[in-house]
């Protein structure tokens, strides 16, 4: 067994060094190289254990355009007050130099997979052996008549962590008094499905202390969600007469908005809004479609290892694939990309390949000391990731019960940024 | 321990210092040692398991018991010089956290002083001097079990057990710190096989482990447990 391997390169060269460079970056070492596209829950882990278990074989960069990464699970518990958002914030230092990740932060803009190559929007370009996209998700362009990109600043989807998180909860707090915040939920699949429910906790948990007499509407253009006979007896359990959730049996899939008047239209009826939380559907992150990798709007995957189905030197990760039965979540995302990494340093250096295992839990936070979880094993079958077995919290836990699960979900956010950050 | 084993320690003139001491009741403190007994054995014969005998704890500088890993946590806190003294000892077990940060003792603490109260008069039972440490079986809720001895006996491979913990390390951090979700690290083989076992029959009753337990293998059992054990921090 080979233990403390973690040192095995003791530098690495500073990012701004690498984005210095003209020339293709880490050619002509004639180690083996793999290029990591996103440093979330599937990039900064798959990148992580290449280089922790390669001994040095493997040379590994991660390009992540930000140099701090707030990740989305926990940012909702941030909107509730029950984090700061430095607590969810991360730096790639330690994977650069304890692991000797070459981190590039930079957008990559295109991939030529005949040449195998990266192009980088600085200009530079990255050779790889094997390509790990995990670059998350990105929204369908008009899948909410009235919203655009443009007016993600007055509508916030703040789906992607970090200014956009702070922007919503700054206009959540500024709401006047008795005001109405409104959410417009997206259709299956997307990213964190128990998300915009636990948002609306959260939210709700915010208003009850500063703004008790507010409303909350959500318009979902589904029937059903993730958790929901558990949210909706959180809801009315402490919450109650605050939140009108719109289904799509009763329009809530019929939506327009107009960020300018600040008005949302819900099956042809009109309501003005203090704040607006936009999630319009979603799709594969944009470099996925680039590469040419995507099917409609995902990327399908060989449930063995994570592969692309177009392209056996290029794996995808996380949000951004089609896989089959698990959910798009931080958890999954790290779960896929430990089994890509085995599978890529099999690959490239020869070490054992052991078979696909995956796993995935989603903890959400109703109120205070009031965590519930939901979670599943899965396998590779011959044409999809395949559900095992699994489990959810039931309606009527014991407040011990639920308050042990709420502890449990800061001990796994610990857990699960150690293990993609070192 | 049982009552009759307490009596006759009471006979031997404990009962005064205890009572003095303490103003706890060893025999309640004895019913509620029982959670502290899936980790920590006390009495003759006690052993080191996920953590250290308790016996002599009383005045005993922490972090000193022969043949026992502390974490890097509790090292750095007795390196400061920390001796378990009655004050001590029910500060840390009020909430372990509070006295030593980052200390495996996956434990969230006891508030109620009678509580500490009697769990220390039940401790102190065992530190008069090691002559005085009384006849009775270890406590040993930790290591009940049903378990076939060959399934105990297999040999785990550390290295398929490294890849198998990429499972484990998504909520346990490896450094064994703990904050909601338990340390799993340097646990003895012994007791990660049945531990893992209990919830793989549904005997222990987490459901995210039960999942996770559900489907691994006696092997890959064993692998875990090898490769956890033999972890440097």
């Amino acid at each position: 067994m080979k233990l403390n391997r973690r040192k095995f390169i003791g530098t690495t060269a500073a990012a701004s060094a690498l984005l210095a460079a003209p020339m293709a970056i880490g050619s002509g070492h004639g180690r083996a190289k793999v290029v990591v596209i996103g440093g979330g829950a599937g990039g900064a882990t798959a990148a992580r254990y290449i280089a922790k278990d390669s001994n040095g074989e493997i040379d590994v960069t991660l390009v992540e355009p930000t140099r701090t990464y707030y990740t989305c699970f926990f940012s909702n518990l941030y909107i509730g007050g029950f984090r700061e958002i430095d607590s969810i914030a991360h730096s790639y230092g330690t994977l650069a130099s304890e692991y000797g990740v070459n981190v590039v932060h930079d957008w990559a803009i295109g991939v030529d997979r005949d040449a195998k190559s990266v192009t980088l929007a600085g200009g530079s370009t990255l050779s790889y052996d094997k390509l790990i996209l995990s670059p998350g998700i990105d929204f369908v362009d008009g899948a909410v008549p009235g919203w655009d990109l443009n007016s993600q600043n007055a509508m916030p989807h703040a789906y992607k962590a970090g200014s956009q998180t702070e922007l919503l909860k700054a206009q959540i707090e500024a709401m006047p008094e008795g005001g109405t915040f409104a959410m417009v939920a997206p259709p299956n699949p997307f990213r964190c499905p128990p998300g915009p429910y636990e948002r609306v906790s959260m939210v709700a948990h915010r208003l009850r202390d500063i703004n008790p007499t507010a409303k909350i509407i959500v318009a979902d253009p589904k029937e059903k969600f993730s958790k929901m006979a558990l949210f909706q007896e959180g809801w009315a359990d402490n919450y109650s007469g605050m939140i009108d959730w719109i289904g799509a049996d009763f329009g809530g899939g019929n939506v327009e908005v107009d960020p300018h008047a600040m008005t949302v239209s819900i099956d042809g009826e009109v309501t003005s809004v203090d704040a607006c939380n936009v999630i319009p559907a979603m799709k594969a992150g944009r470099i996925a479609e680039l590469a040419g990798v995507t099917d409609g709007n995902w990327a399908p995957v060989n449930a063995n290892d994570m592969s692309s189905k177009m392209d056996e030197n290029v794996y995808v990760l996380g949000d951004a694939t089609s896989q089959g039965d698990m959910p798009k979540s931080g958890f999954s995302a790290n779960s896929q990309a430990k089994v890509c990494a085995n599978s890529v340093r099999g690959a490239l250096t020869g070490s054992s390949v052991f078979p696909a295992r995956y796993s995935n839990t989603c903890w959400s936070l109703i109120d205070t000391d009031n965590g519930v979880k939901v979670g599943a094993t899965y396998e590779a079958t011959e044409e999809k990731i395949a559900k095992v077995d699994g489990f959810i919290s039931a309606t009527g836990e014991s407040a011990d019960l639920r308050a042990a699960t709420y502890r449990e979900s800061v001990g796994w956010y610990d857990g699960i940024t150690a293990d993609m950050f070192g | 321990m049982r009552w009759i084993t307490l009596t006759t320690l009471l006979s031997l003139g404990f009962a005064t210092q205890v009572t003095a001491e303490a103003g706890g009741n060893a025999e309640r403190g004895e019913d509620l040692f029982r959670q502290c007994a899936g980790c920590h054995q006390v009495g003759e014969s006690a052993e080191h398991r996920i953590g250290p005998s308790l016996n002599g704890i009383f005045d005993r500088s922490a972090g000193v018991a022969e043949g026992f890993r502390y974490s890097n946590a509790m090292e750095r806190t007795a390196a400061g010089g920390l001796v378990w003294t009655y004050e001590s000892l029910d500060t840390f077990i009020e909430n372990p956290r509070n006295l030593v940060s980052g200390t495996r003792m996956s434990f969230r603490g006891i508030a109620n002083q009678q509580d500490r109260d009697d769990l220390l008069a039940y401790l102190r039972l065992f530190s008069a001097s090691p002559a005085n440490i009384p006849e009775a079986a270890p406590t040993a809720k930790g290591l009940d079990h049903d378990l076939d001895p060959e399934i105990l006996s297999i040999s785990g491979d550390p290295a398929y057990g490294e890849y198998l913990s990429n499972e484990c390390t998504t909520c346990h951090l490896l450094s064994g710190n703990d904050n909601g979700i338990p340390s799993i690290t340097n646990w003895p083989v012994e007791d990660f096989v049945i531990a893992l076992h209990a919830y793989k029959n549904a005997k222990r009753l987490h459901p995210v482990m039960q999942m996770m337990a559900g489907r691994l293998s006696n092997e890959e059992i064993a692998a875990l447990a090898a490769y956890f054990k033999g972890l440097d921090q």
